[in-house]
């Protein structure tokens, strides 16, 4: 028994204290727990813990808690003749789930689409669950209040075999943030401020709770894309605490409970929230009202200022490991110190990903974008077919399409690279994604993570832009 | 997997802070079964640039390295574990660095790799030794948690349980199968205490 749950009769509870111990099958002298799995998603990279499970000829234990979905391969263009290779990684997937008995929205299901969009939009992601997937990016789940974490290939074939995992409980860090968001801000600059200020490794060992007036005013969308860059903290996840969002969202979804189901689960789900008294190990406030339009410059998240920013100078930073940090970067973004971030030149746009890939986040775009051309080539690709139809249904698609950026098939598409949709060696995307590490987007590329709006006005000037600028009509 | 106890190998140095997993194995190797061997794609495409630290590794004295020194944030990124296969089939059995990310230290563990924290001045010195540059080996040692080169010893840190695990080359799945009972256990008293748990495949109303 570990000394924090030692007490946990009187003490007051924190949100994940409270999922945490609704969960634990045993918990072991040493600290670890063994969690109970509510759910487990698996996408085509899966293939090396069924090939685990195989070498052990195991069975998956909990096929109706275990969901398969095509996404880190699948083609966003010409699908009906799959290069051999992606052709390959996608069946791999089809006759696993088939084997095992796992419902799968493959290729062709209409409900395909990143896991990370396509599995809450289904009703699927429930307050007060436990969530793991073979991603990082599972962290995205925590905004309807799940405890969500991504999971390396041996802990996924444990999960199937056992539907447990073994874990030690985090530390807990609050993230309270304040005021309304200023115009031309949105999650996205919640959270890359958040990284800038605490780290890449910041949240390293925590679990983060979101809360504060600017969380509770977030739509879904908003709270999947916060939750959803966590892991770029450095936190293994990133929740927030249910309420009338999320449970207005999650009613009538496919496989959410229904009718009288619905309500007491809602029920239930109120209690989820951290006692007033819960304490913290780490504490961080923002003030969301004095937040610009931020982007990365650099090749790590925590690389980050707001547009009206210079890029960093080594020359002043005192400490050696550091300045030579600061000077790798640059060079291999091709940037100088103390260059204005706005005026950079770009070669291309990216719309897409688990991080920004939603209605909400196409309709921010397009506002941006509607009624005039880009000066330079890209792509959007919707978060799923779900996200597409519901785009095309209010003409979306016109004017992304209108505006010369091609409107593709949904995926992790051109933010990971692996379905072939790259940014060429040398060049500069503004992208919507959430990393920018080197060669992230294709070999040599050059990535700049900001928001949807912000990407739009990129596309629109042919360089990084404060998207204010355009929105308060000036320099068209 | 083979319990790491005390070893003596050659360290190689890799000066950088926030080596992440796409550095470790691009994602475009990650395709092939491991029976490929994942050794070849290790730092891929940072040892492709000649200025690159990275490029230590394709030189004569580190070869035989077992033992990698990295700055903060190691392994920080995405949760493939192929950035382990490529560091364990290229020889690797421990990373020195002052912070790992959380996924990537747990994916090395389940692989026999150790995950060594030492403080950011410690890295430093480390990566500066006149012996780590010169290709001398150094001895890992497990049990008591230090890393000794020359007369140089430095003390490392290891979560409790992982060292349990490497020490003895425990696997979890072995271990969690003497539990499948509590397992089935909580499973009935939870279906009854969170009924709206699970997926609900009826049509919609």
């Amino acid at each position: 028994m570990t000394e924090r749950a030692g007490s946990l009769s009187s003490r007051p509870k924190t949100l994940i204290d409270k999922i945490w111990d609704a969960h634990v099958v045993v918990d072991r002298e040493d600290g670890q727990s063994l969690l109970w799995v509510d759910r487990h998603l698996l996408h085509e990279g899966s293939f090396h813990a069924f090939d685990q499970l195989a070498k052990r000829q195991a069975r998956l234990h909990r096929p109706d808690l275990t969901f398969g979905i095509a996404d880190h391969y699948v083609p966003t263009r010409n699908r009906d003749s799959l290069a051999p290779e992606i052709k390959r990684m996608v069946d791999q997937l089809s006759d696993n789930c088939a084997k095992h008995d796992v419902t799968l929205f493959g290729l062709d299901d209409p409900r395909q689409g990143i896991v990370h969009v396509t599995i809450p939009a289904q009703g699927l992601t429930l307050p007060g669950t436990i969530m793991v997937c073979g991603d990082s990016h599972t962290s995205t789940h925590g905004a309807f209040g799940a405890y969500a974490f991504g999971i390396g290939a041996s802990e996924v074939a444990h999960v199937m075999m056992t539907q447990a995992i073994w874990q030690k409980r985090p530390k807990a860090m609050r993230v309270t943030v304040e005021g309304a968001l200023p115009a031309g801000t949105s999650a996205k600059d919640i959270a890359l401020h958040l990284i800038a200020t605490i780290g890449a490794d910041g949240a390293q060992g925590h679990a983060i709770e979101y809360a504060g007036s600017t969380i509770r005013a977030l739509s879904m969308e908003g709270r999947l894309t916060l939750c959803n860059l966590s892991i770029e903290a450095g936190a293994r996840l990133g929740l927030i605490a249910p309420d009338d969002t999320t449970f207005a969202f999650l009613r009538g979804k496919p496989f959410a409970p229904k009718g009288a189901a619905f309500e007491a689960a809602v029920h239930a789900w109120l209690s989820l929230r951290s006692d007033e008294k819960a304490v913290f190990d780490r504490e961080i406030t923002i003030d969301a009202t004095a937040l610009a339009p931020t982007l990365t410059w650099g090749t790590t998240p925590e690389q980050a200022l707001p547009i009206t920013a210079n890029t960093p100078d080594p020359a002043t930073v005192g400490d050696a490991a550091r300045a030579r940090t600061l000077t790798d970067a640059l060079d291999y973004m091709g940037l100088k110190p103390n260059q204005p971030l706005t005026g950079i030149a770009i070669d291309r746009v990216f719309i897409g990903s688990c991080t920004n890939s939603r209605i909400e986040d196409l309709r921010a775009a397009a506002a941006v974008l509607a009624g005039h051309r880009a000066k330079v080539p890209g792509l959007v690709s919707p978060g799923s077919s779900a996200v597409k139809q519901q785009a095309e249904a209010e003409g979306l698609d016109r004017i992304f399409t209108e505006a010369g950026l091609q409107w593709v098939e949904s995926g992790c598409s051109m933010c990971v690279g692996m379905n072939g949709d790259l940014v060429p060696a040398g060049e500069r995307c503004a992208s919507t994604t959430n990393r920018n590490f080197k060669g992230r987007q294709g070999p040599g590329s050059r990535t700049h993570l900001m928001s949807p709006a912000m990407v739009a006005a990129a596309a629109l000037t042919g360089h990084l832009t404060d998207v204010r600028t355009l929105t308060q009509g000036a320099h068209r | 997997m083979t319990p790491l106890i005390v070893f003596e190998a050659v360290a190689c140095p890799l000066p950088l802070d926030n080596v992440d997993t796409d550095q470790l194995i691009p994602a475009r190797f990650m395709k092939r079964p491991r029976s490929d061997g994942y050794g070849q794609f290790l730092l891929h495409d940072l040892r492709q640039d000649a200025s690159s630290p990275a490029c230590a590794l394709d030189q004569d004295r580190f070869k035989s390295c077992q033992i990698l020194i990295a700055g903060r944030n190691f392994g920080c990124g995405s949760s493939r574990e192929a950035a382990v296969y490529a560091l364990a089939d290229f020889g690797f059995r421990c990373v020195i660095a002052s912070s790992f990310g959380d996924i990537f230290a747990s994916n090395a563990v389940k692989n026999g790799i150790l995950p060594a924290v030492v403080s950011p001045e410690q890295a430093e010195t480390l990566l500066a030794h006149q012996g780590v540059i010169q290709g001398e080996t150094m001895i890992i040692d497990l049990p008591d948690q230090c890393i000794r080169i020359g007369n140089h010893t430095v003390d490392f840190s290891i979560d409790p349980v992982w060292k349990t695990q490497l020490l003895n080359g425990w696997d979890d799945i072995d271990m969690t199968v003497s539990y499948a009972s509590d397992i089935a256990r909580f499973n009935q008293s939870d279906a009854v205490a969170r009924p709206w748990a699970q997926p609900d495949r009826s049509p919609a109303q």
